[in-house]
């Protein structure tokens, strides 16, 4: 019997009505007791100095303030970046500490009214004068500090063979340099949190990506007992990266609510995010590749130069695709960093494979046609038998029948190998195909399961569902295993009172948190089997074939409700313990989901605007735990592909350290009317070696290769290569006829 | 915001005399309120005038067309009159912002709405608009956004309207009541002015003055074209934006008028080519000549330098289009 919870069902979203109706509680939405106080950042507006004048009497003697909380007068703090041994999730993010500005945008003052128009009114009214000291704010190739290890604990440095003589003795070389912007998470909700102290303990809710360093990174910072600190963050509208650690608002909610013993809340402005939230930071990406006459590759060589926040050690693996998607016979994989004082850089969707696909999949492209090969034919010519940067087999790959299977879907045996030989009136058109690689992780997870006599289960996690379906897939989980109906299963996330999980990141979410839940489970019903044997009526049973379906037990012919089990157990509920963690398996095996993208693109002649036409990816990511969340995870990484090759750029203005685009209006993200139709097909092969439900990373996916498959539609509509992303029309319009 | 008395209007005559530089009027709010939210505009009086009885659309004299203030940008796109009649300014206006903006927004404040800038915006960046004799962040900054003609040292923003553009094509007029109720008529191309010395004056209004409605003539003869080009399909201000009407008789251009958006400190009516392509054969090559006449004085400041070809590109493709059909409906 197929229940409708099972996993890989597209069961709707467990916590879509509460959505939908507005029922479910953002982090700015919490009901106190007492409406909390609101707070307003005041930014700096330099890039790095010292604070030399602070006059904050007009704002004080405004409507409504409460206070205006400054480093004269803000709880004590540990100093930015201690302890140095712990990771940058969980180091001091102090501020209002002293009167030092670290980056433009930098927290000068939290003004704390009873409204937030009396404290953004007020804001206005702070007066701040700067001693300005030089600052660095942009990098470029100039980036020569190696950093100590990437994001991942990837090496900054891979080299297998010897690549310049490989390089040198190629009959085909390519030697190209890529560019990509700094770029925003954009997530729809903007960081927020609502800070609750009583001189004692701290609530924080908040929307944060990981709990667990949450908690540690405030009391850090505030130098509180861990124990006594509560962060609950139950729905996040989008993090991206974005809210792994935790933001500026919170800390300044947390320093105001400790300062005046009442609740603040801090809820950044979208014009405060791209400041106060971290960002991607933009790349400059040189790539050389060698190949033998037949289009065979043997020399790998990417080089990737990107800014690094001061005092924050995050380097994105920007040659992670470089460095696992095609066999080569000497590969060189370089990375290096600039500190810059711009506000902090960190992980953004996919750190590495995204914009690492778009300078590397874009290369290829160029390979592909300098060799006289078609670029699907030339991606399959060179896959790999093995990890080409470490040397380890593959847990599975399927990234040649991905690309097969794909360009049948899309009939790319329609395209004319030539660009610009298509047209259609006015608009040129042109295909173009990406192949998609995603590393798989795993993280420690645990989790913990009741099963009580009326027959619901709950689980708890300090998980976090940041809008990709893990309240969703967690209930099918259980439900599956338990053969119970996905309403008598609740899941509850997102607070640092249950147990440590993964958090939400790195598309390890589902697999890590799902597998300790699948643990869990099968505890359980180990736990119910045993139960049962010493129950006299099912001595006979037959125990080898036990089942759990429709809330029972079900043992030959014979079942048993699950209820009654736990009764006889002598207590109103059974609790168990579920974990899992990294073992050998992800030391033996290279671990990847795959994909591979194609788009139709059109370019207009007369002024260069690109629109896609169609998409279509081919993906295998193990077994698929829910096709419509799988689906929507899928598709939001292919829009934002688009958004990435051709319109989201934040443009720094290089005197100020500053975005000057700082609003929706002017960062240009995809709209509905840039999507096509987006077809998505999955491979479904459970991976044996991933984690025990056989499932792999999808979050991350397919941003890691769309921008590609987008540009190289480009130049096959128009001939003309556009190497410094995005492909805006103003640097199509010269080249075209 | 800064805090700020509210007025309810309930007819145009309670508008005192003195309703002057302090007092802004209130209706769709779609501009208004985003600026005085980050203080850029801080008026100490908002007039609301959305109840006014200025919401209608009604036939005019000779063929023309009188649109209240308050029509909203969507009423007036559907209009079925102005959809069949003036397609350029129906089509222009459903090329603006969003639905839900065209829903609120008004035919009055769409033309009050103030030129974008990245600096504008920022209030802590220097902008002659904002506070007069600070200096221009763009100028050196970033521009990609910019004017191309008509600007000044002081000022190189644009002006945002779609429907402003086709407006000015259609020659246009609002009707304008000052605050002490006299009357007065101006064609919008008129409306708005260049930045000069006086960056932070976007319009020749002068304090208290509402605009009352704008009046459509009877629309020329010919194909009407509005030809916006931006980053993304929607939500997205024009980089540059064409409105033409060409009619074309025996191959020769027997009336035309075009309009740029995007270009300027405000929508930049193109008489100059409009003068080279009178009579002229409709040819590709003239279109050429007419927009390079147009766009001889056209400057770039780094970052729009490619408005200039775009310009010309867009014009060109517009009219081949406008010529095409015209030529085609005439047999």
């Amino acid at each position: 019997m197929t229940n409708s919870a099972s996993i890989g069902q597209p069961l709707d979203r467990v916590d879509g009505p509460l959505k939908v109706s507005g029922a479910a509680t953002y982090a700015a939405e919490h009901q106190l007791d007492h409406a909390p106080l609101v707070g307003w950042i005041v930014e700096a507006t330099i890039p790095t100095g010292r604070i030399k004048a602070l006059d904050t009497s007009a704002a004080e003697n405004s409507a409504g303030v409460v206070a205006v909380l400054t480093h004269r007068d803000s709880p004590a703090q540990t100093p930015f970046g201690e302890p140095d041994d712990e990771g940058r999730f969980t180091q001091s993010r102090a501020m209002l500490r002293d009167d030092r500005i670290r980056y433009h945008g930098f927290p000068v003052a939290l003004v704390i009214a009873d409204t937030l128009a009396n404290a953004r009114h007020a804001a206005g009214l702070v007066e701040v004068s700067y001693e300005s000291e030089p600052a660095v704010t942009v990098a470029g190739e100039d980036a020569d500090e190696k950093p100590d290890e990437l994001d991942g604990g990837l090496d900054a440095d891979v080299s297998r063979g010897d690549f310049e003589r490989a390089y040198g003795d190629a009959d085909v070389t390519l030697d190209v340099t890529y560019s990509t912007p700094n770029q925003a998470a954009a997530a729809m909700e903007p960081h927020a949190t609502i800070a609750e102290y009583d001189g004692e303990e701290l609530w924080v809710y908040t929307s944060v990506q990981l709990i667990g360093p949450a908690v540690q990174v405030l009391a850090n910072t505030l130098n509180l007992d861990p124990d006594k600190i509560r962060v609950l963050s139950p729905y996040i509208g989008g993090g991206f990266g974005s809210k792994l650690g935790l933001h500026n608002e919170a800390v300044l909610a947390c320093l105001g609510a400790m300062h005046l013993e009442r609740p603040v809340k801090v809820v950044q402005h979208r014009r405060h995010v791209f400041h106060n939230a971290p960002h991607r930071g933009n790349s400059v990406q040189r790539i050389r590749l060698g190949a033998s006459r037949d289009g065979k590759l043997q020399a790998i060589g990417h080089d990737s130069f990107m800014p690094r926040a001061r005092d924050y050690a995050f380097a994105e693996p920007t040659g992670a695709s470089a460095r696992t998607t095609y066999r080569t016979d000497a590969l060189l994989s370089r990375h290096r960093v600039k500190t810059v004082d711009i506000s902090l850089i960190d992980s953004c969707r996919a750190p590495g494979h995204s914009i690492g696909s778009l300078a590397f999949e874009s290369a290829i492209d160029e390979m592909a046609y300098r060799c006289g090969q078609d670029p699907v034919a030339f991606r399959l010519a060179n896959m790999p038998d093995k990890d080409p940067s470490s040397g380890k087999p593959f847990s599975s790959h399927d990234l040649a029948e991905c690309l097969r299977e794909g360009a049948a879907k899309f009939g790319w045996d329609q395209r004319e190998s030539a660009p610009r030989s298509h047209e259609r009136g006015r608009q040129l058109v042109g295909y173009g195909v990406a192949s998609t690689i995603r590393i798989n992780i795993l993280v420690k997870s645990t989790t913990r399961i009741r099963l009580s006599d009326d027959g619901s289960l709950i689980a708890w996690a300090n998980m976090t569902d940041i809008g990709t379906g893990t309240y969703t897939i967690l209930t099918q989980i259980a439900a599956d295993i338990l053969g119970l109906p996905a309403g008598q299963v609740q899941i509850e996330l997102g607070d640092s009172a249950y147990p440590a999980s993964c958090g939400s990141g790195g598309s390890f979410g589902a697999g890590s948190s799902g597998s300790a839940l699948r643990d869990a489970c099968m505890k359980l019903r180990e736990k119910l089997v045993d139960i049962a044997r010493k129950q006299e009526s099912l001595k006979s049973a037959d125990f080898d074939g036990a089942r759990f379906e429709r809330g029972k037990l079900v043992l030959g012919d014979k079942e048993v409700p699950l209820t009654e089990l736990v009764r006889q157990s002598g207590h109103d509920y059974l609790e168990v313990e579920g974990k899992v963690e990294p073992g050998e398996e992800h030391e033996k095996y290279s671990q990847h989901s795959y994909g591979a993208q194609f788009a139709e693109v059109t370019v207009d002649r007369d002024t260069g605007e690109v629109r896609v036409q169609r998409m279509l990816g081919v993906f295998s990511a193990g077994r698929i735990l829910n096709h419509k969340t799988a689906r929507s995870q899928l598709l939001g990484g292919m829009v934002w592909g688009i958004s990435y090759a051709l319109l989201e750029e934040l443009m720094l203005d290089e005197r100020y350290g500053a975005f000057v685009n700082r609003d929706f209006a002017e960062y240009h993200l995809a709209v509905n009317r840039d999507i096509p139709e987006v077809e998505i097909h999955f491979r479904e092969q459970p991976d044996s070696h991933s984690n025990p439900l056989g499932s792999k990373g999808i979050g991350e996916l397919s941003i890691s290769g769309a921008g590609a498959a987008v540009a190289n539609a480009v130049y096959h509509a128009t001939g003309v290569r556009v190497r410094n992303f995005p492909i805006t029309l103003d640097k199509l319009l010269e080249h075209l006829p | 915001m800064k805090p700020f008395d509210y007025q309810r209007i309930g007819a145009v005559e309670e508008i005192d005399a003195d309703a002057g530089e302090r007092s802004s009027f209130l209706a769709g709010g779609t501009n208004l309120v985003d600026l005085m939210k980050h203080e850029i505009e801080t008026p100490e009086r908002l007039l609301d005038i959305s109840r006014l009885e200025l919401a209608q659309i009604e036939d005019g004299d000779q063929g023309g067309l009188r649109v209240g203030t308050l029509v909203t940008n969507t009423g007036l796109a559907s209009d079925a009159r102005v959809r069949e009649r003036w397609p350029l300014l129906s089509s222009a206006l459903l090329a603006g912002a969003t639905a839900q903006l065209r829903n609120r927004a008004t035919t009055g404040g769409n033309l009050l709405q103030r030129t974008r800038c990245y600096y504008f915006y920022d209030t802590a960046r220097p902008c002659n608009k904002r506070e007069p004799g600070e200096g221009c962040g763009a100028l050196a900054g970033h521009n990609r956004i910019h004017a191309i003609l008509g600007a000044s040292e002081q000022c190189i923003a644009t002006h945002p309207s779609d429907m402003a553009v086709a407006m000015v094509a259609l020659d246009a007029r609002v009707r304008l009541r000052a605050a002490d109720g006299s009357q007065r008529e101006l064609p919008v191309e008129e409306l708005h002015r260049l930045p000069g010395d006086h960056p932070e004056r976007d319009t020749v209004l002068q304090p208290g003055e509402l605009i009352l409605g704008v009046d459509l003539p009877a629309p020329p003869p010919g194909r009407h074209i509005y030809r916006k080009v931006r980053d993304r399909s929607s939500y997205a201000f024009a980089l540059v934006s064409v409105g033409a009407i060409l009619h074309v008789a025996d191959g020769k251009v027997g009336s035309v008028r075009i309009a740029f958006g995007g270009v300027a400190h405000k929508p930049w009516r193109a008489r100059k080519a409009e003068q080279a392509l009178q009579g002229q054969a409709a040819t590709e090559e003239n279109f050429l000549k007419a927009a390079d006449v147009e766009l001889a004085d056209a400057r770039g400041y780094g970052g729009n330098d490619f408005k200039i070809p775009l310009a010309r590109r867009t014009l060109v493709a517009v009219l081949r289009d406008a010529a095409r059909a015209t030529e085609e409906s005439t047999p």
